[in-house]
């Protein structure tokens, strides 16, 4: 069977599915890659596709989901922004919650379970202090988890609302401390801005950008894989309509924060998949960051697997190898060897003694 | 292949889809009890060809590894989505009906859903709402037997649009004492086989009157909202709420009413305008019971 979604996920007038067993398979490919919301969008706002009635209905009833989620995380954002008032600390929002206050394409239909933000490291533990008081606890996590988190990662245990059951990541950088790309975090900040009429903040477009690029490409999880990308699509779109010099800018910035392979890849898949309209220039500008035409390719058959919806619809016989290598690959890129080594056997000694939950 | 296959291949394959009221749901399973309780329930349902559009894919299959040998198990996905942990193989049936009414009641935001039976007469509807234990199942298995229409054991769906309510029957789910009275009372039924020890005891499924599935085009206007209650030894007893309560008392009992937010609120203010609603004490006395609500129905007629 085909893959239907990622044609459908180009962000221009396509052509519809010609049977109803077609458009099912789209939509069951869009619920598995979460987008079923975001094609409400370019349907309705953009035009891009006509769904016939059957389709309509459940394109509707996604977006009333979302609209409710949307609901939610601004009554969460108010809620924190009392907080960081006390604190004197601008809320800065990360990710899917950035997209969607800041009102960005890329945020309409956006669904994310977590909220994100990001705070100075030297404050953390001020901000942890505060946010207990209102109520957000961490998640209970045994001790090794706890030490690893504390350590190593470049953000706290989820922390959850004990009232709303609401979920709230706290990050003081965009990849772990143990990354060698990790980037200067004050930077991050210094660059951050206000979205009008409102007290929260963003990243700059370009560390959006590179924030969602380096999460993508240096991560090992896939399950919303092609959802990123496509947002990391949207964002390049409209980024770049709006100021002519935005690639400049961007490819100047990943220079700066030394970000600039996640860049490649990203400008790579997202042109490569999703028509992306990145210019030659700019491609050949990137291809600095380039990993070499060997691994390029091996990459290339990575992530061309891994980036599709996760759906069995859509899998060849080395897509599950594919995510697995790359699982492994973003381990490898987040950990030196020294740590990665006993991490990796204490979580497959989890795995084989089924002391995971189902 | 159609012609070819017998139903249970079809089901075996996943090429089994049922019209279920407004939904064309497709069911797959490997597992025996399900191939045979699914052709028992719902052999009445409009069958539709393998390449029609279906609202929702459901499987019910065994998982991998040494489970599969080793107490049995049972798994229910809604397409590759699993979200419920396994259960005992034996409650596979009952498993295939709860995970159905989960996708029916998180993917179905067109309507307001509230966890409530409703069976009609004359077009007009009467909506049941309970929570567990309250004997609105076994309440509505008997009135349907008594001439009702069942339009939902479990599930009210509420158009948002036209507020009218849209038909979705499907087997009712009795539940322990209420199994064998309602089998002993209305011998003329057919149940699927009874499963124990499941989280609400002991569960069976009735087969709905061939003329609720037949007529399950056909909506029906809220009129009457009651909230049940079962209790031994107490004469029948009908209070009427508050146009306020009923609304509050409803939306509890909504599995979608916060997703909805300010719609959800307008569907069930005029829901509970253009109804009565009322608290019923009932002792088991299912003719006194029906007679009560077809005089409620008559009086909303001429009042």
């Amino acid at each position: 069977m085909a893959n239907l979604l990622v044609k459908q996920l180009v962000f221009a007038r396509t052509e519809n599915c010609h049977t109803s067993i077609n458009w099912e398979l789209l939509l069951r490919q869009a619920r598995a890659a979460g987008v079923m919301s975001r094609l409400t969008f370019f349907w309705k706002k953009f035009g891009l596709f006509e769904p016939p009635e059957f389709v309509i209905t459940h394109l509707n009833s996604a977006d009333k989901y979302w609209l409710s989620q949307k609901r939610i995380v601004n009554w969460e954002l108010h809620n924190l922004q009392q907080v960081f008032e006390q604190l004197k600390l601008p809320l800065i929002l990360l990710k899917g919650t950035a997209y969607s206050a800041a009102n960005l394409n890329a945020g309409l239909g956006r669904i994310f379970s977590d909220i994100d933000i990001l705070v100075p490291k030297q404050r953390l533990q001020e901000v942890k202090e505060a946010l207990k008081w209102n109520g957000w606890f961490p998640e209970p996590l045994d001790s090794y988890d706890q030490n690893y988190y504390d350590r190593w990662m470049h953000e706290l245990p989820p922390m959850r609302h004990i009232k709303r059951g609401t979920t709230l990541d706290v990050h003081h950088n965009i990849l772990p401390e143990t990354c060698a790309l990790c980037p200067d975090a004050g930077l991050l900040l210094k660059s951050a801005v206000n979205i009008p009429n409102s007290n929260y903040w963003i990243l700059a477009p370009e560390d959006m950008i590179l924030h969602t690029a380096s999460h993508l490409f240096w991560g090992g999880e896939f399950e919303n894989g092609l959802r990123d990308l496509s947002d990391i699509d949207l964002l390049l779109r409209e980024f770049s309509d709006k100021d002519s010099r935005f690639w400049q800018k961007l490819l100047h910035r990943a220079d700066t924060l030394g970000l600039g392979t996640p860049l490649f890849y990203a400008l790579r898949y997202s042109n490569k998949i999703l028509k992306t309209p990145v210019t030659e220039s700019i491609i050949t500008s990137s291809a600095i960051y380039t990993p070499g035409p060997l691994k390029t390719k091996i990459m290339d058959c990575l992530f061309l697997r891994a980036l599709n919806p996760p759906h069995p619809t859509c899998n060849d016989k080395w897509t599950g190898l594919a995510r697995w290598l790359l699982y492994i690959r973003s381990h490898w890129l987040k950990m030196p060897l020294h740590l990665l080594i006993p991490h990796l056997s204490r979580k497959a000694w989890l795995r084989l003694t089924n002391s995971q939950p189902y | 292949m159609s012609l070819l296959s017998s139903p249970t291949q079809l089901i075996n394959a996943g090429h089994f889809i049922i019209q279920v009221g407004p939904f064309a749901v497709r069911i797959q399973s490997e597992i025996e009890p399900v191939q045979q309780g699914v052709i028992r329930l719902y052999r009445d349902y409009p069958q539709l060809p393998e390449d029609s559009f279906c609202d929702f894919y459901v499987r019910v299959f065994r998982p991998a590894g040494l489970r599969r040998f080793f107490r049995k198990q049972a798994l229910f996905a809604f397409d590759q989505f699993v979200p419920f942990k396994p259960l005992p193989y034996s409650q596979a049936l009952p498993f295939f009906e709860w995970g159905l009414n989960w996708c029916i009641s998180g993917y179905s935001h067109q309507y307001l859903i509230i966890h409530a039976a409703v069976v009609e007469k004359n077009a007009k509807a009467l909506i049941l709402p309970g929570s567990p234990g309250s004997g609105k199942s076994t309440l509505c298995a008997s009135l349907i037997n008594k001439g009702w229409r069942l339009l939902s054991d479990e599930l009210t769906l509420i158009d948002c649009v036209t507020g009218n309510i849209v038909p979705v029957p499907r087997p009712v789910s009795l539940k322990n004492e209420s199994i064998q009275l309602i089998a002993d009372t209305y011998p003329n039924n057919e149940f699927s086989p009874v499963v124990n020890d499941t989280l609400k005891g002991s569960v069976s499924l009735m087969k709905p009157p061939t003329e609720s599935i037949s007529r399950a085009d056909e909506i029906a206007l809220p009129c009457l909202v009651v909230f049940p209650k079962y209790q031994q030894h107490l004469d029948m007893q009908l209070t009427p709420l508050s146009k306020p309560e009923a609304l509050m008392k409803l939306a509890d009992l909504s599995f979608n009413y916060s997703v909805l937010g300010a719609e959800g609120f307008e569907v069930l203010a005029k829901l509970v305008e253009r109804s009565r609603a009322y608290d019923f004490i009932y002792d088991g006395d299912f003719d006194q019971a029906s007679a009560c609500f077809e005089q409620l129905l008559d009086d909303a007629e001429h009042g």
